[in-house]
């Protein structure tokens, strides 16, 4: 995986609305693909363009859509996404996740995050960060029309803050944190308990053999 | 000893150890692999000249690109190159490591949260995974089945294992027992509809209460099919008399002494008297009507009493706009173009029973442009056929089809044009789901049996 420094500072992209699930994220038929690159301009399909789009299609001859929010100039550097409550759930599609980091997105802020989607931002890299709504709140109504907020985080202290605005400890689970910062590759780092793993197995074999139909 | 809920049971079992990094290892018992969110996780081995572990665990079908109409000619049958060379990157894959594979002219194929309890590869006390969110059908048998994203897909098949942490307990019950006509689809919405579609983030759901001990497997398995909808890692049922008999004697269950010695162990699952839960909620059947969703997220539901809600929401409001409907607007007067009978939410064979008997005698409104019934997989195809049950959906004017996801998220040719409205026994009335600018309304089988007759929404317990 794909090592992120310790600090690093971003430029935001609000995104007004709960419960944004998946399949606006990245719609359906890219989930043909069988590649995990290439998915950045068909982000929020069916938001950000006037037509359907689909797998193959040029994207830069289509026809924005004027009121959403990526499509807004001031945004074009935007790498910090935020959002309101249960961003990312409904469907496990990694395809969401790899879509919005082909897309330049590394950090994203929310209320809260679907489940599945949330293990995933990880597991390519991307930071995904609950905030209180308090902060949400503070971010949400200082980012204008015409002006992203620089925010920072400094992982390892785990803290992200705007220079005026606000500051916030946030939560990550160790693992994910070690993750991050290392680059790790999660395989490799799972099959150095090998011996774990194969004693659990022969135990499996002795106590509940009906789980293994080999 | 301390007393257990289910999950912290089947948690215990399938602990292997915690990495140093303070994360653990889950042990997997049973994983289910498609065609859409396996080609990068193969592809990953590949680079990293890994295998996977345990092949038996493993069953892979194609079932979300499948086309529902030419089942006769197979690979040929599908047209979109994309979507073909999808399903023969599952051949491929299944062919290269030894993998078993029901291919799309196997007559068991079908979706594969319907195949994998038809098989018995499915049984309680188990863990199972899928690149797929409605993995949490499983959890109908009393196992802990969590969908999972594609790069956990690549660490299960090169570990067996899962890395995570354990969720929090909570506990759904739905006293009392459930009016004639409503169904476990309407208790799982009506669920929805009371705790949100994050109400149960960060926790394994288990459903209790005499309405729920009281469903058959199918409807179990329905209502669990939409715990992720709650936003919950899993739902569960605890396992009982019914669930051992449901699993007996499939092709993959365990025989003879084996599946004694199962049945043993999967009387020690149920919660222990007194186990903690970290929430409860309680529901009383009586409450619970026939659902119909009327906006673009499972939560927006209400009953079929019920009209569009007046709201300030701007959520709300964007979403009445999408689905083109006005607040004050009764359930009753939608007027639909489309129906769907199918999914892994409801195709199943009881699904298509309750359906059937709606419409025997009678004929699809002339509004309803097009009503497709979808079995979930072949077996229940060929059940269906066995009862006559095709003959009745032809005869009222249903398209009888061949197994797979279809008109659930429209990656095969089975979607809505813009702007047509469908009565759909599916899981998610997202966005562009069933098709771009389509609108999806979420209902049992026998509401959208009914539905197909009338051309607009009907109350079920009327007939």
């Amino acid at each position: 995986m794909a090592k992120i420094s310790n600090k690093f500072s971003g430029k935001t992209v609000c995104l007004n609305k709960a419960n944004v699930d998946t399949d606006q994220i990245i719609p359906k038929q890219f989930l043909k693909s069988i590649k995990k690159t290439g998915l950045g301009p068909f982000l929020f399909d069916s938001w950000r363009y006037e037509d359907e789009g689909y797998l193959g299609k040029d994207s830069s001859k289509r026809t924005l859509k004027n009121d959403f929010v990526l499509n807004n100039k001031a945004f074009s550097e935007a790498n910090v996404l935020v959002a309101k409550e249960n961003f990312g759930c409904g469907s496990s599609r990694e395809h969401a996740v790899w879509a919005l980091k082909d897309f330049g997105i590394t950090t994203i802020i929310a209320a809260s995050f679907g489940d599945i989607f949330f293990n995933n931002c990880f597991k390519n890299g991307i930071l995904a960060i609950q905030i209180s709504k308090k902060n949400l709140d503070i971010i949400f109504s200082n980012q204008s029309e015409i002006k992203p907020i620089e925010i920072s985080v400094d992982l390892v202290n785990q803290k992200i803050f705007d220079e005026k605005l606000f500051e916030e400890n946030f939560e990550i689970e160790s693992y994910r944190k070690k993750c991050l910062i290392e680059g790790l590759d999660e395989i490799g780092y799972s099959l150095k308990y090998e011996k774990e793993i194969s004693n659990y197995e022969q135990k499996l074999r002795k106590e509940r053999s009906w789980v293994i139909n080999d | 000893m301390a007393k257990r809920t289910l999950y912290d049971k089947i948690w215990d079992d399938h602990y292997v150890t915690t990495r140093d990094d303070g994360s653990d290892l889950m042990y997997v018992d049973r994983h289910l692999v498609h065609e859409v969110t396996s080609p990068q996780a193969f592809e990953g081995l590949r680079q990293n000249n890994l295998k996977p572990r345990r092949v038996s665990s493993i069953l892979a079908t194609p079932d979300h690109n499948v086309p529902t109409t030419s089942r006769d000619i197979n690979l040929d049958g599908i047209k979109d190159p994309i979507s073909k060379l999808q399903v023969i990157t599952l051949d491929e894959n299944c062919n290269e490591f030894g993998i078993t594979q029901f291919k799309l002219d196997d007559s068991r194929q079908g979706i594969v949260h319907v195949i994998g309890p038809e098989q018995g590869l499915t049984l309680p006390g188990m863990t199972i995974v899928c690149g797929d969110s409605h993995t949490s059908t499983h959890g109908a048998f009393g196992s802990l089945a969590m969908g999972i994203g594609t790069s956990e897909v690549e660490h299960v098949l090169a570990t067996q294992c899962l890395v995570t942490k354990k969720q929090k307990n909570m506990l759904i019950n739905i006293n009392g027992v459930i009016e004639d006509g409503v169904t476990a689809k309407d208790i799982t919405m009506f669920i929805i509809g009371k705790i949100g579609t994050a109400g149960g983030t960060g926790h394994v759901i288990e459903y209790g209460g005499e309405a729920i001990r009281a469903l058959s497997m199918e409807g179990r398995m329905t209502l669990c099919n939409m715990a992720i909808e709650a936003g919950a890692r899993a739902g569960m049922v605890a396992p009982d008399e019914k669930t051992f008999a449901y699993v007996k004697d499939r092709p993959f269950a365990p025989k003879g002494e084996l599946f004694e010695d199962a049945v043993e162990y999967w009387k020690s699952l149920p919660s222990d008297e007194g186990a903690k839960f970290d929430e409860i909620f309680n529901f009383r059947s009586e409450d619970i009507l026939p659902q119909v969703t009327w906006g673009t997220s499972p939560e927006m539901v209400g009953s079929i009493e019920d009209t569009i809600p007046h709201s300030s929401d701007k959520n709300i409001i964007s979403a009445l706009n999408y689905m083109g409907l006005k607040p004050g607007t009764m359930i009753k007067d939608i007027e639909l173009d489309q129906i769907f009978i199918g999914s892994c939410t409801n195709s199943r064979i009881e699904d298509l029973r309750v359906a059937s008997e709606i419409l025997k005698n009678n004929k699809i409104s002339k509004r309803i442009k097009r009503a497709i019934v979808v079995p979930g997989s072949g077996l229940v195809k060929k059940q269906a056929e066995a009862e006559g049950l095709d003959e009745i959906f032809i005869e009222a004017g249903f398209e009888w089809r061949d197994p797979g996801c279809s008109m659930c998220l429209g990656m095969n040719p089975d979607q809505l044009n813009e702007l047509e409205r469908c009565a759909s026994t599916s899981n998610r009335n997202f966005e562009g789901r069933q098709g771009y600018k389509g609108r999806t309304h979420l209902v049992s089988p026998a509401m959208a049996a009914l539905a197909s007759l009338e051309g607009r929404f009907s109350d079920i317990r009327d007939l």
